[in-house]
């Protein structure tokens, strides 16, 4: 009984043939795609046609591009870019995971608070949430434990707790925490209810479900909407000049553009350095989605 | 009470309502140490959902369930059921183990981590000693070779094997076989029956849901016939299946035999 050979087929070979002992296996000669090449032939002109009528052109200001492209200013405003959107996405993530364990539960009060949450932060825009942030210091002067109607306890003026950094900060990862929240919900609606009775089955609390069944299965699903959203807070950094936040990338080349006169080439500035961070940003996901797809996606079929 | 009289599994009176639909209406029955109880019956007869009812999957709506003696679900004081915490449930539910009709193997842990996951998460046992346990039993069931596959690579039969072991690794007093093997290939059926067959002879008290009625007979100690949600008709096996005394139990067999 303990004699269970594999079934499954090495690599990519179809069909082999048996000759005593050894196999054969089927040389394949690979199908041509004469359109392929056709189509790569008509890109390569076209791009190499773009750039360069880019590289000649004189609008494009090359040397003003080259010589602010590791301006100081520029690379302290990619930094802020960076850290605005990878704080927010951690904030969004941490509130997100609040939200759906908040939506799961028993308690309606729980279930209700989220709903509120969700809509509100999703149902109104994020520049409107962003100006009402940077304006909080205006509306609550003081932030303060107070007995109600009675005696202040302790206190401080909100201008300390929630600068500009903190107000953009909170504006966008408040109103992502409500986009992420609905991912993560339909990440975990996705899985079979089986897992969950299985691993009830053998005694697994709640909590250890989710952490150890629940939560990397639905990864799966969940990063690559998440990535997304990632890059698409990279992008939405750029609103924080509501707040008013003034450092990040996109504010620091408009300033420089503005001053100069010429906006084409720090936008080319901007949109390198955007893509950079996005590339990064992208070979990140990659490594998540490899491991969590881990016995899913990802399977080596090769060995045994 | 002596131990020897406490049954491993007593039912008494047990009702599971869904909304509409009354699913068991007022089962008893009684699983000694080490017997093998088959139920069998048509469609819908609530099957399933008695075995559910005893690792509280879900939730009886009358009656009781004791395991060992001990009541599962509530405390009983004065005459009136009180709720007990999810922990002490979770704690409860490691004396029965389930294996389900469609696995329920965990898609991202390979074979062995399947079966260590208990025993390293819930009892808490160090890893080494798991792992060693894990193996042991992922060759009882055959599969020592294959401990590094994940589900995906391994059969419908192979995976339900792994669902047994995964299950024997808590050390359960009651095994509960939801049709192990209706979702399976028919010539994977067998490798799965005999290790459950091997688990019989090894002592090991059983509840077991099948169609495969040839092997009810030859396994089972106790067989009890379903129909609406309740027990129509039980008794030994081949008493039972040779000459029947309930007209529905007549009819059904008739259809499956
Ligand atoms: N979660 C549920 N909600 C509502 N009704 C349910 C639920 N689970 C089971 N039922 C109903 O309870 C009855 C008994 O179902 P159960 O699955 O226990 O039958 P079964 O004997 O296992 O059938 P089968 O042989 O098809 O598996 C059926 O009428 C079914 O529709
Ligand atoms: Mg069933």
């Amino acid at each position: 009984m303990s004699l269970i050979t594999s079934k499954t087929v090495p690599g990519n070979v179809a069909v082999s043939r048996h000759q005593g002992d050894e196999v054969v296996f089927n040389e394949v000669v690979p199908r041509k795609h004469p359109g392929r090449w056709i189509g790569v032939a008509l890109l390569v002109i076209l791009v190499s046609q773009f750039v360069h009528s880019a590289i000649v052109n004189p609008n494009f200001h090359w040397d003003v591009f080259a010589e602010y492209l590791f301006a100081p200013q520029v690379i302290s405003g990619v930094g802020w870019t960076l850290f605005l959107t990878v704080a927010a996405m951690i904030l969004a993530i941490v509130c997100a995971i609040i939200l759906v364990l908040m939506r799961d539960s028993d308690n309606p009060i729980f279930q209700w608070l989220a709903w509120l949450w969700i809509w509100f932060f999703r149902g109104t825009p994020l520049y409107t949430q962003l100006l009402f942030w940077g304006l909080v210091a205006v509306l609550f002067p003081r932030i303060s434990l107070s007995i109600p109607f009675g005696p202040e306890i302790i206190g401080v003026p909100t201008q300390w707790v929630i600068t500009a950094g903190v107000a953009a900060l909170l504006g966008l990862g408040l109103n992502e925490s409500a986009y992420l929240a609905e991912i993560f919900r339909a990440g975990f609606k996705a899985i079979d209810r089986g897992q969950t009775e299985a691993a009830q089955a053998i005694g697994m609390s709640r909590a250890q479900i989710w952490w150890r069944i629940l939560m990397p299965q639905a990864m799966r699903t969940i990063i690559p909407p998440t990535g997304n959203e990632t890059i698409g807070m990279l992008k939405g950094t750029s609103l924080v000049l509501a707040v008013p936040f003034t450092l990040d990338l996109m504010f620091a080349t408009n300033a420089i553009a503005n001053r100069l006169y010429l906006p084409v080439p720090l936008l080319m500035v901007a949109a390198f350095w955007y893509l950079v961070v996005t590339s990064i940003l992208m070979i990140g996901q990659f490594y998540l989605e490899r491991h969590f797809g881990k016995g899913q996606d990802y399977v080596e079929t090769r060995h045994v | 009470m002596s131990d020897a009289a406490v049954p491993t599994v007593s039912l008494e009176g047990i009702h599971k309502v869904f909304g509409e639909v009354h699913a068991l209406r007022g089962v008893d029955l009684t699983i000694g140490k080490g017997e093998v109880c088959v139920a069998i019956g048509p469609s819908g007869s609530g099957k399933s959902t008695l075995l559910r009812c005893i690792n509280q999957i879900e939730k009886i709506s009358a009656g009781r369930v004791r395991i060992n003696g001990e009541l599962q679900g509530y405390d009983e004081r004065n005459g009136r059921l009180h709720e007990i915490s999810p922990r002490r449930i979770a704690r409860q539910r490691r004396k029965t183990g389930m294996v389900f009709q469609r696995f329920n193997l965990f898609p991202h842990k390979t074979a062995l981590e399947n079966v260590t996951e208990g025993p390293t998460q819930v009892k808490r046992i160090p890893k080494a000693v798991a792992l060693k346990r894990g193996r042991e039993l992922l060759d009882r069931v055959g599969l020592v070779d294959l401990a590094d596959r994940y589900p995906n690579q391994l059969s419908g039969g192979q995976q339900q094997r792994v669902a047994i072991a995964r299950a024997l690794a808590m050390d359960p007093e009651v095994m509960l076989f939801d049709e192990p093997t209706s979702a399976l290939d028919p010539e994977l059926v067998g490798e799965v029956l005999d290790v459950i067959k091997d688990l019989a002879r090894s002592g090991m008290t059983m509840m077991l849901v099948t169609h495969e009625i040839g092997f009810a007979r030859e396994v089972g100690d106790h067989l009890v016939l379903m129909d609406h949600g309740v027990i129509i008709e039980e008794g030994a096996p081949k008493e039972m299946l040779e000459r029947p005394k309930n007209p529905r139990t007549q009819a059904f067999l008739s259809k499956v035999l």
